[in-house]
C-alpha cells in the first residue's frame, strides 16, 4: 500500500496541498505565519478565548457541515479533506459585508476589535444553523468567545438581529455547497496519510481497521482525536507528540445510535455529535452538556478523548459512570468491554494497554424507577472546568431506594463512586433524612484537594449539598426550586 | 462633493468606531499583523521558578546550543541603564543581577530564528540561586517587616479620634479585595526595527508611547530622539499596557540593535499573565463611627496593598484608593492611610480605576455595616451620607465637591429600576424560598477626573489640511478600543464642519507628538480632544484671516458650514476654499496643545484640588444565589451614568456596559490564586475566569444621564467615561451580600471578601447559618 504524504484541504476558495506537516503544527500558525491570513487572532492558544475561531466544513453522513473550531489547538494535519473558512472569506466576493458583519457594525459590537473576527465566525456559524436565534441560543453559541471590552450586550443585540440583514440561503457558502461537496469528495482517496519529519510524524489512518493496524504498528503513538487536550500539551507545555495517529477524520468512529436498551457512542463522536441523541434519551444530560467547554471545543472534543485522557475533572466520566456505562477497547481485531469506573486505575493511570484504543461507549438507558441527575459546579458558569461534578442515579421502588450509583469528579485522583454514600442510601426510604445521612457518609468517601478551583472544604460541602439538591429536586413534595434555572 | 446640510460624525452623534469595518473583516492590523522584514528574529523571556532568591548566575549554554538560537540577552548586555521603573525610582531592572524577586520574573531573553525555537530554548536555562523566604500578600509582608515600595499617603480632615469617641456607634472590620488581571485579548507585543546610527523604531501595543520611547532610550543609553515608538491600535489595554510594555519594548530594541535585525517579542498568555502586573489587591482595615440614623461621624482606614517587588505605579494607585475611599459620602472626621507593601509577586500596575475601585468597595462596605447595624435599607444609609451643601462638601483631601448630581441621578434610577417595590418583593421571596435567595443593591459612584500627577494633564495634537481638502489628524492618545480616535476626529469634523470621512486617523507616533501622557485616567478625550481642537482653531484663525483679506469681509462674515465655507454672500466648497488658501500661502498645519486648568495637589499636606471635575453614576443590580452551592446569577441591572454632554452616546454607552461587566467580573469570578511557592496558578483564561456573554445580567438597562452637562469647560462639555462605570459592578457585589445576609435574617453583615466566588458565597452562607443557629 502506498501512503499519501501531503495534507489536502480547501482554504477559503483555494485547494491546499501541504507537505511535511509535522504532527504538532497548528492550523493557526499555518494561517498566520505561512499564509499571512492575519484576521484570525491568537488570544490564548488554549482554546478558551475564541479569537482564533475559524469554520471547518467536513463531509458527514448528513452532508457538508460547517462548525466553528479553535484554530489554535487544531492541528493542521487534522483538516485533511476539510474546507477551512477564515474571516477573510466571510464577506461577499465583491467585498460586500456579510449580514453578521454589518449587524456587528450597526450595533457597535466591536471596541478594540481583537476578539471580533472570532465572534464574527461563531455568529456566522450560528446564523447558518439557526438564522433567528434566541438570546439563550446566542449565549450558548458564544460560550467559547471572550470579549474584554464590550460586556457582550451589543454583540448579543447584533446576533439576534442578523436575520434582518440577510438569510443563509443567499450566503456564498450555501450557494457553493454542492460544488464544495464535490471538491471535498475529490480530495478523498481512501489512503493512509503519513507526513511530517521522523520525530514529529503525523499519521491519518485510512479507516477504523487501519487505525487498529496503525496502533499495532506504532503502539507508542499519541492518539489525537479532537485535540482539545492534546492541543494544549503542544501549545502550553511544549510536549512532543510525534508520532501521532489522528482519528478526527474517521466518520465511522463518530457514529451515535440507540440500540435496544442502550445508547452506543463511537469514541470519536464529538460532544456536538452526541448532543441530540443524549438530550432525547437522557434529558437530564442536556443542560449539563451545554456546560462542557464552549461551542468550538464541543465541536472538536470527543467523549472518547474525555474518558481516555483519564482526568479526575473530566465532565463525562462521573455522569456516565452513574448511568452504568461500559467502554469497549480494541487492540488489532480484539475487543474487550469493561465498566467505565474500572478504566480509571489511579491518577494519570488508565486500564489501556499500548496499542489499544477506545472504540465505543455503551450507555444503558434508565428504567422507569430510576432517578438521574447531572450536576456541575464551577467558578464561572460556562466554559469552565468543574470544581465538582456529580452523576447521581438511584432506583426507587415502593418508596425505598434499591440501587444507587453516585459518581463524582473533582473529589479524588480519578472520577470515583461514593461507596459509603451509596451504602447510606441503599435499602433506605426516599426521605430527607436518608440524604442527610448520605451527605454525612460522603465525608468518608473523599478527601478532596485544595486548589485554585476550590478549597477542600468547599468541594466537600458543595458535593454534600448536591446530594441534598438531588433529593429536593426529585422529591414530589418539594416545590421550591433547588437550583438556578438553566437558560 | 456631497452637498448636504449636515456633516457625518458631528460632535454628539452616534458615529461608528472608525475601525469597525476593519474589525469585522479581520483587516484591522495589530502589532503582530505587521508584515515582518526578511530575517526578523524572535525573542522570548526566560523566567525564574522561585519567588525570592539570591541569584548567583545563569548558565545559558544549553539555551545557546539549541539550533536556530542566535543569542541571549542578560543584564550584562544592557548598553544603557538596567532599569525600566516608570517613576524613576530605579527599582525595576530589565533583568535582575543579584536577586530574584518573584516567581516568573524575567531573567534573560533568548533570540532565535523563530518564536517557537526561542520559546523552547528559554526553558533550558540553568539558574543558580539560593532561595530566600518570601512574602506574597500585604499581611504577610507587614509581618515579615517588608518595606513600602513608595512613600505612603495620609489624608486627614477633622479629628478622627475625637469623632470616633463621640460617635454613638462604632464598627471595626477588615475586607480583603482581590486583584485583577487585565486579560486584554491581545497580549503584550513589541516589534523593533533597527535604523542608522542609534536609531530604532518600535511598534508595540502600549498606552504610553512616550514612556516606552524614553525607557528604550534609557536602556539603550541613547537620547530619546533616536527612538520612535508607534502604535496604531491595541487589542485592549485597561491600564495593563501603561507601563508594562516597557520591558518588551526594551528587550526588542536591545536585540534589534545588537543583531542589526528586526526583532519581535510576544510572550504567550501564561507569561503575559505571570510576568506583567495587575490590579492591586488590598487588605483594608476600617473603623466607622455613626449615629443611630446611620449618619457617618468618623472614618479611619488603613489600605495595605500588594504592590509586588517594585513601585511601578503603586504610588499613584494607592493614592487613588484613598481619594476614593469616600466614594460619594461625606466623612466629617477622617484619617486614611495607605500602605504600599512590597511583596514577592509581580509588580502591580494600573488597571481601569487605578486603585479607586478598591477605595469605593471599602466605602460601600462601611455603608453595609451601618445598614445591618441599624436595620435599614442600605440605600437609605447611602443617601443620608451623600455629599451635600453647608459644610458637607469637603473631601478627605480638602477638595470641595461642587458638581454633585447624585441626589437627582440616584432618585431617577431608584424610580426607573423600581428599587423599593422590588426590594420588598425580594424580602418576601426570600422568606418563602429555602434554597434560592435574592438580593438587590443600588450603589453610586463619584469618580475624580484628572491625573493626580498634575504634569500629566497636558496633551498635544498635530493637524494637517492638505491642499485637496483632506485632513490628517494625529494626537498623543492611543486607541485601545475606547473609540478615542473616533471622538477626537468628531471634534475635528465638527470644528471644520466637514464630514468625518475626510479625516484620516493615523497611528500614534512619538515622531509627530512628543512628550505625551499615558492614555489613561479616562483622560484621553478630555486632553487630546482639546489639543486637537486647539490645532484646528489655529488653522481656522488663519483661514478666517485669509478670507477677510481676500473677500474684504469682517471675521463675522466667514462661516464654516457642512463641507463648505460661507464668506459674505460667497459659498465655496471646503476643498475649493482650501485650495485658494494654499495658493495664497496660508499655513495649513498646526500643532495643538492643552493643559487642564484649575488643578493642583500638595501630596505632603494631603490637600489640594487634584480633580478638575467628577463623573457620577449609579447601578441597581439584582441577583439570585443558590445556598447549596454558592452559584449565582445576575438577574437584572439598571444603570444611569453621567458622561456630561456625550460626544458620542453610542460609544459612551459601550464603555459603560463594558466597564460594568469588567467590574462585575473583578468582584465575582476573577480570582488570582497563588500557591505556597508563590506561583500564580490562575494565569490564562482556562483558569482565570472573566465574564462570558452568559454572565451578563439577564435584563440589562443602560442609560446615560442625558441632562447632565459638565460645569467645567471640557471638550464640548462632555465627561470622561473610561473608568467611572467600572465601579458600577460593585452593585452586584452588594446584592450578593444581601442575598447571603438573608440566611441570618439580615441581622449580620456577611462581610464577603472579594472576589465573591461561588465558594466565598457558600462559605459565607454556611458561616452565617451556623452563627444564626
Ligand atoms: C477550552 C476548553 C474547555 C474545556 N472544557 C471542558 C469541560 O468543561 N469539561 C470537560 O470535561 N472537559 C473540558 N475540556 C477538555 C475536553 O475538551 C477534553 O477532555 C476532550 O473531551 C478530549 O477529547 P479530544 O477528542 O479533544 O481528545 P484529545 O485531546 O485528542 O485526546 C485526549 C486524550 O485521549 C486520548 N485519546 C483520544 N481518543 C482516544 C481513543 N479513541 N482511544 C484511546 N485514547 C484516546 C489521547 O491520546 C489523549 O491522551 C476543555 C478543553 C478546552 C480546550
Ligand atoms: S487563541 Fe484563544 S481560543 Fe484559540
Ligand atoms: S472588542 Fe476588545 S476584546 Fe472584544
Amino acid at each position: 500500500m502506498t501512503y499519501r504524504d501531503d495534507i489536502r484541504f480547501i482554504l477559503n476558495g483555494r485547494e491546499v496541498s501541504a507537505r511535511d506537516v509535522g504532527a504538532s503544527r497548528t492550523l493557526l500558525d499555518f494561517l498566520r505565519l505561512e499564509r499571512r491570513l492575519t484576521g484570525t487572532k491568537e488570544g490564548c492558544a488554549e482554546g478558551d478565548c475564541g479569537a482564533c475561531t475559524v469554520l471547518v466544513g467536513r463531509l458527514t453522513e448528513a452532508g457538508l457541515i460547517y462548525a466553528p473550531v479553535n484554530a489554535c489547538i487544531r492541528f493542521l494535519a487534522s483538516v485533511d479533506g476539510c474546507h477551512v473558512v477564515t474571516v477573510e472569506h466571510v464577506s461577499g466576493p465583491e467585498g460586500a459585508l456579510h449580514p453578521v458583519q454589518q449587524a456587528m457594525i450597526d450595533f457597535h459590537g466591536s471596541q478594540c476589535g481583537f476578539c471580533t473576527p472570532g465572534f464574527v465566525m461563531s455568529l456566522y456559524a450560528l446564523w447558518m444553523q439557526t438564522p433567528e436565534p434566541t438570546e439563550a441560543q446566542v449565549e450558548t453559541a458564544l460560550q467559547g468567545n471572550l470579549c474584554r471590552c464590550t460586556g457582550y450586550a451589543p454583540i448579543i443585540r447584533a446576533a439576534v438581529a442578523v436575520s434582518r440583514y440577510g438569510t443563509p440561503a443567499a450566503d456564498h457558502l450555501t450557494a457553493e455547497r454542492e460544488a464544495m461537496t464535490a471538491r471535498l469528495r475529490a480530495l478523498r482517496d481512501g489512503r493512509r496519510v503519513v507526513t511530517g519529519p521522523d520525530d514529529n510524524l503525523a499519521i491519518l489512518p485510512a479507516d477504523v481497521d487501519d487505525l487498529a493496524q496503525c496502533l499495532v504498528e506504532t503502539p507508542g503513538a499519541t492518539i489525537v482525536a479532537g485535540a482539545t487536550d492534546v492541543g494544549l500539551w503542544v501549545t502550553k507545555f511544549l510536549r512532543p507528540i510525534g508520532p501521532a495517529i489522528f482519528t478526527g477524520h474517521l466518520e465511522a468512529l463518530k457514529t451515535v445510535a440507540r440500540e435496544a436498551d442502550h445508547l452506543l457512542i463511537g469514541a470519536g463522536a464529538s460532544y456536538t455529535d452526541c448532543q441530540s441523541l443524549l438530550s432525547q434519551h437522557l434529558p437530564h444530560l442536556a443542560p449539563y452538556w451545554d456546560r462542557i467547554a464552549g461551542w468550538q471545543v464541543r465541536n472538536m472534543g470527543t467523549v472518547g478523548g474525555n474518558i481516555a485522557n483519564g482526568s479526575p475533572i473530566g465532565d463525562t466520566p462521573p455522569v456516565l459512570i452513574a448511568l452504568g456505562a461500559e467502554i469497549t477497547l480494541r487492540h488489532g481485531s480484539e475487543r474487550r468491554t469493561l465498566p467505565l469506573e474500572r478504566f480509571f486505575l489511579d491518577y494519570g493511570k488508565q486500564d489501556r494497554a499500548a496499542g489499544e484504543f477506545v472504540e465505543s461507549i455503551r450507555i444503558p438507558l434508565p428504567g422507569a424507577s430510576d432517578r438521574n441527575a447531572a450536576y456541575k459546579i464551577s467558578k464561572r458558569r460556562d466554559e469552565d472546568i468543574s470544581t465538582v461534578a456529580a452523576g447521581l442515579s438511584v432506583t426507587v421502588e415502593r418508596g425505598r431506594i434499591t440501587r444507587a450509583r453516585l459518581a463524582f469528579g473533582g473529589m479524588a485522583a480519578t472520577p470515583k463512586r461514593a461507596a459509603q454514600a451509596e451504602a447510606a442510601l441503599i435499602g433506605q426510604p426516599w426521605a430527607h433524612a436518608t440524604f442527610e445521612a448520605a451527605a454525612e457518609a460522603l465525608a468518608e468517601d473523599f478527601s478532596p484537594l485544595s486548589d485554585w478551583r476550590g478549597s477542600a472544604g468547599y468541594r466537600m460541602l458543595s458535593a454534600q449539598n448536591l446530594l441534598r439538591r438531588f433529593f429536593l429536586e426529585q422529591d414530589a413534595d418539594t416545590t421550591a426550586p433547588a437550583q438556578l434555572a438553566t437558560a | 462633493m456631497k452637498d448636504t446640510l449636515t456633516i457625518t460624525g458631528a460632535a454628539h452623534s452616534d458615529h461608528n468606531h472608525d475601525s469597525a469595518v476593519k474589525h469585522v473583516t479581520g483587516r484591522a492590523n495589530y502589532t503582530d499583523d505587521i508584515a515582518m522584514p526578511e530575517g526578523t528574529l524572535h525573542a522570548y523571556l526566560g523566567v525564574s521558578h522561585v519567588a525570592h532568591a539570591t541569584l548567583h548566575g545563569l548558565d545559558l549554554s544549553e539555551v545557546l546550543a539549541v539550533p536556530g538560537v542566535v543569542g541571549v540577552l542578560t543584564a550584562a548586555d544592557v548598553p544603557g541603564v538596567n532599569d525600566i521603573s516608570p517613576t524613576g525610582r530605579n527599582d525595576e531592572p530589565v533583568f535582575p543581577t543579584d536577586r530574584i524577586q518573584f516567581h516568573g520574573q524575567p531573567l534573560f531573553a533568548v533570540v532565535a530564528e523563530t518564536r517557537d525555537i526561542a520559546r523552547r530554548a528559554a526553558e533550558r536555562a540553568c539558574i543558580d540561586c539560593t532561595p530566600l523566604p518570601h512574602a506574597l500578600d500585604p499581611v504577610a509582608a507587614q509581618e515579615a517587616g517588608y518595606p513600602h515600595v513608595t512613600a505612603p499617603l495620609k489624608l486627614e480632615r477633622g479629628d478622627l479620634d475625637a469623632g470616633l469617641a463621640a460617635a454613638k456607634n462604632r464598627i471595626k472590620g477588615r475586607i480583603t479585595v482581590g486583584g485583577q488581571d487585565h486579560m486584554y485579548l491581545e497580549g503584550h507585543i513589541a516589534f523593533a526595527i533597527p535604523g542608522e546610527d542609534d536609531d530604532v523604531i518600535v511598534h508595540c501595543s502600549t498606552q504610553h508611547p512616550s514612556e516606552a520611547q524614553h525607557m528604550v532610550a534609557h536602556v539603550l543609553g541613547v537620547p530619546s530622539n533616536a527612538v520612535v515608538v508607534n502604535v496604531r491600535r491595541m487589542g485592549g489595554g485597561f491600564g495593563g499596557k501603561e507601563s508594562q510594555m516597557n520591558l518588551f519594548a526594551a528587550v526588542a530594541a536591545m536585540a534589534a540593535k545588537k543583531w542589526g535585525q528586526a526583532v519581535k517579542i510576544r510572550p504567550d498568555r501564561d507569561q503575559d499573565m505571570t510576568a506583567t502586573g495587575k490590579r492591586h489587591d488590598f487588605v483594608i482595615d476600617y473603623e466607622v463611627g455613626f449615629d443611630d440614623t446611620g449618619r457617618i461621624e468618623a472614618v479611619g482606614g488603613t489600605f495595605a496593598a500588594r504592590c509586588g517587588f517594585s513601585s511601578d505605579l503603586s504610588g499613584p494607585v494607592t493614592d487613588r484608593a484613598l481619594f476614593h475611599a469616600d466614594n460619594a459620602y461625606f466623612y466629617p472626621n477622617v484619617r486614611l492611610t495607605s500602605r504600599p507593601m512590597k511583596t514577592n509577586t509581580v509588580s502591580n500596575t494600573a488597571f481601569r480605576g487605578f486603585g479607586g475601585p478598591q477605595g469605593v468597595v471599602a466605602a460601600e462596605r462601611m455603608i453595609e455595616e451601618i445598614a445591618y447595624a441599624t436595620g435599614q435599607d442600605p440605600l437609605d444609609v447611602r443617601k443620608a451620607n451623600f455629599y451635600g451643601n453647608e459644610g458637607r462638601d469637603l473631601t478627605p483631601y480638602h477638595q470641595q465637591v461642587e458638581d454633585n448630581i447624585l441626589d437627582r441621578l440616584v432618585s431617577e434610577l431608584e424610580e426607573s429600576a423600581d428599587y423599593r417595590a422590588r426590594r420588598t418583593e425580594i424580602l418576601a421571596y426570600n422568606a418563602g424560598s429555602p434554597v434560592l435567595k435574592k438580593g438587590i443593591a443600588l450603589t453610586p459612584v463619584k469618580f475624580g477626573i484628572s491625573f493626580t500627577a498634575t504634569w500629566y494633564n497636558q496633551a498635544g495634537a498635530l493637524v494637517h489640511v492638505y491642499n485637496d481638502g483632506s485632513i490628517h489628524l494625529n494626537h498623543g492618545g492611543t486607541e485601545m478600543g475606547q473609540g478615542l480616535n473616533t471622538k477626537v476626529a468628531q471634534v475635528v469634523a465638527e470644528a471644520f464642519q466637514v464630514d468625518f470621512e475626510r479625516i484620516k486617523i493615523t497611528k500614534t507616533t512619538t515622531e509627530k507628538v512628543p512628550n505625551t501622557s499615558a492614555t489613561a485616567a479616562s483622560s484621553g478625550t478630555d486632553l487630546n480632544g482639546m489639543a486637537a481642537l486647539n490645532a484646528v482653531e489655529q488653522i481656522k484663525a488663519r483661514l478666517v484671516e485669509f478670507a477677510c483679506d481676500r473677500w474684504a469681509v469682517p471675521p463675522g462674515a466667514v462661516r464654516f458650514e457642512a463641507n463648505r465655507v460661507l464668506i459674505g454672500d460667497e459659498v465655496l466648497s471646503f476643498d475649493a476654499f482650501i485650495r485658494q488658501a494654499y495658493l495664497a500661502r496660508v499655513q495649513l498645519s498646526a500643532a495643538g496643545f492643552y493643559k487642564t486648568p484649575k488643578i493642583h495637589w500638595d501630596r505632603d499636606k494631603g490637600q489640594g484640588r487634584p480633580f478638575y471635575y467628577y463623573a457620577y453614576g449609579a447601578a441597581c443590580s439584582e441577583v439570585t444565589i443558590d445556598t447549596l452551592t454558592g452559584e449565582y446569577r445576575v438577574e437584572r441591572t439598571d444603570i444611569l451614568h453621567d458622561v456630561g454632554r456625550s460626544l458620542n452616546p453610542a460609544l459612551d454607552k459601550g464603555q459603560v456596559e463594558g466597564a460594568f461587566i469588567q467590574g462585575m467580573g473583578w468582584l465575582t469570578t476573577e480570582e488570582l490564586w497563588w500557591d505556597d511557592a508563590g506561583r500564580l496558578r490562575t494565569h490564562a483564561p482556562s483558569t482565570y475566569k472573566i465574564p462570558l456573554a452568559s454572565d451578563r445580567p439577564r435584563v440589562f438597562n443602560v442609560n446615560l444621564a442625558d441632562w447632565s452637562e459638565n460645569r467645567e469647560l471640557t471638550i464640548k462639555r462632555s465627561k470622561a467615561v473610561g473608568e467611572p462605570p467600572f465601579m458600577l459592578g460593585i452593585s452586584v457585589f452588594e446584592a450578593l451580600s444581601m442575598a447571603v445576609a438573608s440566611v441570618a435574617d439580615y441581622r449580620e453583615c456577611p462581610r464577603l471578601d472579594a472576589p465573591a466566588t461561588p465558594e466565598r458565597v457558600l462559605m459565607a452562607v454556611d458561616r452565617l447559618r451556623r452563627g444564626a443557629a
